[in-house]
């Protein structure tokens, strides 16, 4: 057995995500080889090379990877992963968008999100917002799979020395190119791999206030996300929405402020280590899945917090 | 320009799913159903390009039992043209409704296709990308903005860094993201009408596609519940037991 893991970066750093990637097809077994896609990211490659566990590096540098458009890479990885009894990437928006397009070129299906693997065919993922546990076995030939980062420890970035290897197949489908993008910017940490995360819901009432949250996220190191009601009633950027359909976090401690708790909230945040909820509802939803709560009007409740954790 | 428009059954939003006792699925039996969310606003976007002008003609397809009809019907109130049901009772996976997508694709002919990013059932996230390769056409997934200009799509995407602009060929596939837009509610004398619109019944063999699934689930299991929490009286109580019990600041 052999698996290509696909690399998530941004041309210029390896996500973490890639590690815990690394760290699933370690628990399938086998040899893993890293693929980084990309323009200008060498820099890319020589950091999947030390990966602790990593075999080999491939790197395919050129323009048509650049924004890593799903239409070329497609056809790169379903080319390169020839001969590879698995593929693999994280399950973020890249690889979401890419790994489908995989898997129908090489005519076999695609196992989506897995949280666990139970054997190189047989692999546990959540279905219906987490409300329920799929364990799922492929009759394929390949399997093309995408991978929950935050079910699986991240394997060390460092002890490995794999050998990289350049691949000059250039794969331009000719089907789409880049407009342009609009970055988040933070200082923050990364909200999917964040140690510490607080959350704002409607109950915020406005962008203004999720400062807020903020101040009390430097104080502790911590990411800032969201709940859908905030991110589409205007309040924050849509790459803050934690929940089924947006990030899955799972961090040491969950600070969920003004969230009521919706079922697609919590598939978002359920796995977090300790989660503490302030809410003035005392019949929330949030509080079923809180370690601690706090039934109080956020406005003086959160002022608070930060106060108190500068002490 | 035709606009394709692909809309799944599936459990309602607000249903509290169940595991069967059993651990071979969820139990759907007696279960409110309803039009995934997502292609929702795959209809809603198809409507809105039809009353800009954009689309002339806009036919929604389903794929599943009987009762999918259901859905259709909703998407024909809401201002679809024509609906074509591919009616089966077994299990569909992605990739066999892309492949079904793909002989519609081929016979009809849109200049866009819009499905859903996921479907709240299975959570898959891969049909559209699926369909867009088997029929070589160029996707924008996780679609908030689509604005067509001429012979090409400006796609604006929701991903994990913000948001991301692509310019693809037409014909194209698009999927659907929550803010994309708000869908409307179909009114009565709309859904009266529905029900005469033209709603064609074919088989996955008329379309030469055989369902053999890929996957098979050997179990479903309730996930693990989280251990019931206490409630604290102010702030100071709670910095103190997240300090000095759990641990975790
Ligand atoms: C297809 C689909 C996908 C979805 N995906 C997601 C997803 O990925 N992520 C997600 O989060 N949601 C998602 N949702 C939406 C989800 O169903 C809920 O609507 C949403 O999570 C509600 O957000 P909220 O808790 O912020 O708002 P609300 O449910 O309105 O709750 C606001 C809370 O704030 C509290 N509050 C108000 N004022 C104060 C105050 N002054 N002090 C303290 N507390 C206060 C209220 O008591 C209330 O509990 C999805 C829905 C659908 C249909
Ligand atoms: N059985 C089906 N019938 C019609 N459309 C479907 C079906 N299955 C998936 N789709 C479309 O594909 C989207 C994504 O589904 P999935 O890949 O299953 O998450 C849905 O929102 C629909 O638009």
């Amino acid at each position: 057995m052999s698996i290509l893991v696909i690399a998530e970066h941004d041309n210029s750093s390896l996500k973490q995500a890639t590690q815990s990637v690394v760290a699933a097809a370690k628990a399938i077994g086998g040899d893993v080889d890293v693929l980084v896609a990309g323009e200008n990211c060498g820099g890319v490659a020589e950091a999947a090379a030390k990966v602790d566990g990593v075999n080999k590096v491939l790197v395919a540098d050129n323009a048509a990877y650049g924004h890593f458009l799903a239409e070329n890479l497609s056809e790169l990885v379903a080319e390169a992963g020839k001969g590879y009894s698995h593929i693999l990437a994280a399950a973020g928006t890249t690889g979401k968008d890419f790994m489908p397009r995989v898997a129908a070129l090489l005519d076999v299906a695609q196992i989506s999100d897995i949280i666990r693997v139970e054997s190189e065919d047989t692999f546990v993922r959540p279905i219906y917002a987490g409300n329920a546990i799929a364990t799922v076995k492929s009759s394929d030939s390949v399997k093309v799979i995408t991978v929950r980062p935050t079910a699986f420890d991240a394997v060390p970035a460092e002890g490995g020395s794999a050998a990289v290897e350049a691949l000059d197949t250039v794969k331009d489908a000719g089907l789409s190119s880049f407009v342009g993008e609009e970055k988040a910017e933070s200082d923050r940490p990364d909200l999917a791999s964040a140690g510490i995360v607080i959350s704002g819901g409607r109950g915020m009432q406005n962008g203004d206030n999720f400062k807020m949250l903020e101040e009390v996220a430097d104080v502790l190191g911590a990411a800032v996300g969201a709940s859908r009601a905030a991110v589409d009633a205007g309040f924050v950027p849509n790459d803050m929405q934690v929940g089924q359909t947006g990030k899955i976090v799972a961090p040491q401690l969950y600070i969920a402020v003004g969230i009521s708790g919706a079922i697609q909230h919590l598939a978002g945040m359920s796995d977090s280590k300790v989660i503490v909820a302030i809410n003035k509802d005392e019949e929330a939803p949030i509080f079923q899945v809180a370690d601690y709560g706090l039934v109080a009007d956020l406005f003086e409740a959160v002022p608070q917090l930060k106060e108190e954790l500068q002490k | 320009m035709k606009v394709l428009v692909a809309v799944k059954r599936v459990i309602d939003y607000n249903v509290k799913v169940r595991v069967k006792p059993d651990n071979t699925g969820v139990d759907l039996a007696n279960v409110k159903m309803a039009m995934n969310p997502f292609c929702e606003i795959a209809v809603e976007e198809a409507v809105r390009l039809k009353e800009k002008g954009v689309a002339t003609e806009i036919v929604v397809v389903s794929i599943g039992p009987k009762a999918a009809q259901e859905q259709i019907r909703t998407a024909l109130a809401l201002g679809a043209d024509r609906g074509i049901h591919i009616e089966t009772e077994e299990e569909v996976q992605s990739l066999e409704a892309a492949k079904l997508l793909k002989s519609v694709v081929e016979k009809e002919e849109p200049k866009l296709v819009i499905l859903g990013k996921q479907s709240i059932d299975s959570d898959n996230n891969q049909t559209g990308q699926m369909l867009a390769a088997l029929t070589g056409m160029g996707q924008g997934t996780f679609a908030s903005e689509v604005v067509v200009d001429g012979e090409k799509v400006n796609v604006t995407r929701e991903v994990d860094g913000g948001l991301m602009t692509v310019s693809l060929n037409l014909p194209a596939v698009v999927t659907t993201d929550l803010r994309l837009n708000e869908p409307r509610y179909a009114s009565l004398p709309n859904i009266m009408k529905a029900k005469k619109k033209p709603l064609e019944a074919i088989s996955p063999a008329d379309l030469g596609v055989e369902i053999a699934p890929r996957l098979s689930t050997l179990k479903v299991e309730a996930p693990a519940a989280r251990q019931a929490g206490i409630k604290v009286a102010d702030v100071a109580e709670l910095v103190d037991k997240l300090k000095n019990e759990a641990k975790v600041i």
